[in-house]
């Protein structure tokens, strides 16, 4: 792509989708800009505009054009930046089983996180044993490689990483050990800040009295 | 080699019809076989162990899942006739963000959008039309069990409805749906 190329994310650094914006764009190594949202106050006017429908980050903006949806946005990096880095595989089954795993991970691993650092007594303890549950299954995928992508980090790898990178909090709210279930998904690349994570989401508890 | 493909699928599932509308598109052959959600087949839960639903496609063998997932692979190998997904990054991205809205919102929200083309894919019938055209297949129960006529709520969207009914695939579709509620309600 040109170098006249201009990137905006629209973002919120402890955000998961956010952080699998960011992966991509650093495994394409893209310059970007980044403006912070603060999402315990209110949205920007930029953020209303780039995104009008859900009203969320991230939100890639490409030489003016919003992208909106994680997913969607490290799939349509890996389409414009395509001479380098490349994050699906080429062949289509394996395109499609690398996205119904990362689907997964959305329709099924995020909701039950939520019971996890949010919840309490019976809820909390079914929701950990859901969650636990779940990524064992997405464990599975991982076989005898080091990443989901095989030998080097993919599409997978870049939905499932920031998720690692919550564990320290959810643990410690659920008081309960991930490595213990899933030791192989654990022994990921730890990314930076996971105790960031734990006090900002006890700080937001806090403020939406959670 | 020939291609051996298999569809597991429900027959009033509007998930399962987006796949037969791709499949139609692209003029392919399969064979659908009609699982009973209440004694889920022994190849059902082999093909799709995550989630235990259908639609499957099985191609030679291998099973996809997830209808949106399904119809981009559709797209993908049979890329040589009627392209579902734009050629463009971006109108790719905004395609895949439309049917996404589809499925996490209800439909019927989608509806009140605007059309400015004669389909949502521009002159031709693209992905979101396939992701959101088989919920027309409901439009009959919406309205008798809510009591209101959606022609009136979204003219717009009942035309180009119409237009996508003028398609073949589309007719065989409605064909077969409106035959099976038929057969089913007696």
């Amino acid at each position: 792509m040109a170098n006249s190329d201009h990137i905006v994310l629209l973002d919120y650094s402890v955000s998961p989708f956010a952080m699998r914006v960011r992966l991509a764009l650093a495994a394409k190594g893209i310059k970007y800009l980044i403006k912070e949202e603060d999402l315990t106050q209110s949205k920007s006017s930029l953020l209303l505009k780039a995104n009008p429908v859900h009203k969320k980050i991230p939100v890639l903006i490409h030489n003016g054009k919003p992208v909106c949806e994680s997913l969607i946005i490290v799939e349509y990096i890996d389409e414009v930046w395509k001479d380098r880095c490349l994050l699906l595989p080429a062949d289509p089954y394996q395109r499609a089983k690398a996205k119904f795993w990362a689907d997964f991970i959305d329709k099924m691993v995020y909701p039950s996180c939520y019971k996890v650092w949010a919840a309490n007594g019976e809820v909390q303890e079914a929701g950990k044993k859901e969650f636990i549950d779940r990524i064992k299954m997405l464990e599975g995928e991982l076989k005898s490689n080091p990443y989901f992508g095989g030998e080097t980090l993919g599409f997978l790898d870049i939905a499932f990483l920031p998720l690692y990178n919550w564990f320290h909090t959810f643990e410690t709210f659920g008081k309960f050990s991930i490595e213990a279930e899933c030791p192989k998904l654990s022994s990921c690349t730890s990314l930076p800040h996971p105790h960031k994570v734990y006090d900002l989401l006890v700080d937001y508890k806090k403020k939406m009295g959670i | 080699m020939a291609d051996e493909i298999i569809l597991l699928d429900f027959w009033p599932s509007m998930f399962g019809m987006r796949v037969r509308l791709a499949l139609a598109e692209k003029g392919l052959k399969y064979e659908y076989r009609e699982e009973d959600l209440w004694n889920k087949s022994p190849l059902l839960l082999e093909m799709n162990p995550v989630h235990k639903k259908i639609p499957v496609l099985i191609h030679n063998g291998k099973p996809i899942c997830e209808s949106l997932i399904i119809v981009q692979y559709i797209d993908e190998v049979w890329c040589d006739k009627s392209p579902l997904l734009p050629s463009d990054p971006y109108q790719r991205a905004q395609a895949r963000f439309w049917a996404d809205y589809i499925d996490k919102k209800s439909a019927l929200s989608f509806w009140k959008e605007s059309l400015e083309k004669p389909y949502f894919g521009g002159e031709k019938i693209g992905f979101v039309d396939v992701a959101l055209v088989t919920f027309s297949c409901w439009f009959y129960a919406y309205e008798t069990f809510g009591n209101f006529s959606i022609e009136a709520e979204c003219p717009k969207l009942i035309a180009w409805t119409k237009r996508c009914m003028e398609r073949r695939a589309c007719r065989l579709l409605w064909k077969i749906h409106t035959r099976s509620m038929a057969l089913s309600w007696g």
